[in-house]
């Protein structure tokens, strides 16, 4: 099973700095954990610091302050001036409440390289209504300050069965906004995205619609935006080669310090996820059970270990196959080669069967409210 | 894209090139993504500092490596560097 002595460790190169789970937004696809609300304590900046010091050393370059929402962090700032002197791009994921000018150009002279910022649909009252949160106009208000103040600017909207039929508005949207990136990512179900998949997933004519759409702007605006389409899973035959592999390139460290080989990997059964508390970067990286838990092949069970696809996919995700199947072992059901392959199909028809339901069940919004009531 | 031979070459200021000293290479930073460059590669994206055109790119670098006959592969390069967004003109 588990990990091996022989397996060749490379080093992270992205690190994903979880700074807080508190966020003014309660969008009901959030991939924080669904128990997010006990996980009460954060790290201080000094813990912060030490991580980013130790996992630059090893190669880390790539850095994400995302959360909840990063900016509730009163000293982002002094991350961020940290995260700069190290060599680090920082990527700053937002949903862009709380974004001032003057907070904009502040971390512009702390060394931030970028601003991400979320948008739920093309329309204030769908927005609103996603987000939870009266949000939408400040939102494109944020998105024309960070382009004036000279940084890329990367809009992300999450897609799904609400908005999907958005498509059109949506790119006609980034395009007004000036955006130099465009990610597109259609809903991965876990955590909250799990509890209510029956009102999020879509059919597969609306994904293909969506997607033909999405393609044609692709080839319009080549040379002045770049467009990132993160595929619909559910929809494929094989499954996603997850995190470029367990523990090969990606670090996570959530809110209360705890090191994860991927964000959800936290819901995953015994893994006894290290505390940087309790141990630096490096040993948590090359010596942690949980780093070399599913490193290599040797862990996988059929029709995996024998699969000739095995070194492209790595199986697919483990938090998927648990969460589906029960069994953090077993092939990514996405897979068409998996004998539970049939949990995906059920999705689809459940989904489907809810959407023509008189009485569709309403989302559940992401707060913590919810989240103690599910867990 | 092709590059003009009039105007001079600089490196976008929406990306990075930076030694990484873990890499042991020169890489291209940019929102969510890195490219990892040879080190020929980097040497021409070091010259695109909005001061130089093509040939006199194509010059300084024949001087510095001492060689003769690598136009061809650099303009290659730099048609690639502006599809890609690395590199502007104007």
């Amino acid at each position: 099973m588990a990990g091996s002595n022989k397996i060749n460790i490379t080093p992270p190169r992205w690190l994903l700095a979880e700074l807080t789970y508190a966020c003014p937004l309660q969008c009901p696809y959030c991939a924080n954990p669904i128990d997010y609300a006990k996980y009460q304590s954060e790290l201080d900046t000094e813990d912060w610091k030490r991580v980013l010091t130790q996992a630059r050393k090893m190669g880390a370059v790539q850095l994400g302050f995302s959360g909840g929402e990063p900016l509730t962090r009163k000293d982002l700032p002094e991350l961020v001036k940290h995260a700069r002197d190290l060599g680090y791009y920082s990527n700053l994921i937002t949903s862009g409440y709380g974004l001032t000018e003057e907070k904009i150009v502040q971390l512009k002279e702390a060394g931030l390289d970028h601003i991400q910022v979320s948008i739920q649909a093309s329309t204030q009252e769908l927005n609103d209504h996603i987000a939870g949160t009266a949000s939408f106009e400040h939102k494109k208000d944020v998105a024309h300050l960070v382009k004036k103040h000279g940084y890329p600017m990367v809009l992300c909207v999450v897609i799904h069965r609400e908005n999907i039929h958005q498509m059109p508005q949506i790119l006609e949207m980034a395009e007004e906004l000036g955006a130099d990136y465009l990610e597109l990512a259609n809903t991965q179900y876990y955590g909250w995205a799990h509890a209510n998949r029956d009102l999020l997933l879509p059919t597969k004519a609306q994904f293909d619609q969506a997607e033909q759409i999405a393609q044609a702007f692709k080839e319009k605006v080549e040379g002045k935006m770049k467009i990132y389409y993160v595929v619909p899973d559910f929809y494929e035959d094989r499954p996603k080669a997850c995190m470029n592999g367990w523990a090969t390139t990606f670090l996570t460290i959530a809110p209360d310090g705890v090191a994860l080989p991927c964000h959800s990997a936290r819901e995953l059964p015994g893994l006894d996820c290290p505390n940087v508390k309790d141990y630096s970067i490096e040993q948590i990286w090359n010596e942690s059970k949980t780093f070399n838990f599913f490193r290599g092949f040797e862990w996988m069970k059929e029709p995996c270990s024998s699969c000739d696809e095995k070194e492209k996919d790595f199986g697919g995700c483990r938090c998927q196959a648990y969460l589906l199947s029960g069994d953090m072992y077993a092939a990514d059901p996405v897979c068409s080669k998996s004998p539970n392959h049939h949990v995906i199909q059920e999705a689809i028809d459940s989904a489907k069967a809810s959407a023509l339901a008189d009485n569709e069940k309403p989302l559940i919004f992401r707060n913590s409210k919810n989240s103690r009531l599910l867990s | 894209m092709t590059i003009n031979p009039n105007q001079t070459i600089k490196f976008s200021p929406m990306h990075r090139l930076q030694w990484e000293e873990a890499q042991q290479k020169n890489v291209i930073l940019y929102p969510e993504g890195m490219v990892e460059l040879n080190q020929s590669s980097a040497e021409i994206l070091k010259c695109c500092d909005g001061t130089r055109n093509l040939a006199q790119i194509v010059s300084d670098l024949e001087q510095k490596f001492a060689t003769t006959g690598i136009a061809n592969d650099i303009t290659a390069f730099l048609e690639v560097a502006l599809k890609n967004g690395w590199i502007q003109q104007n």
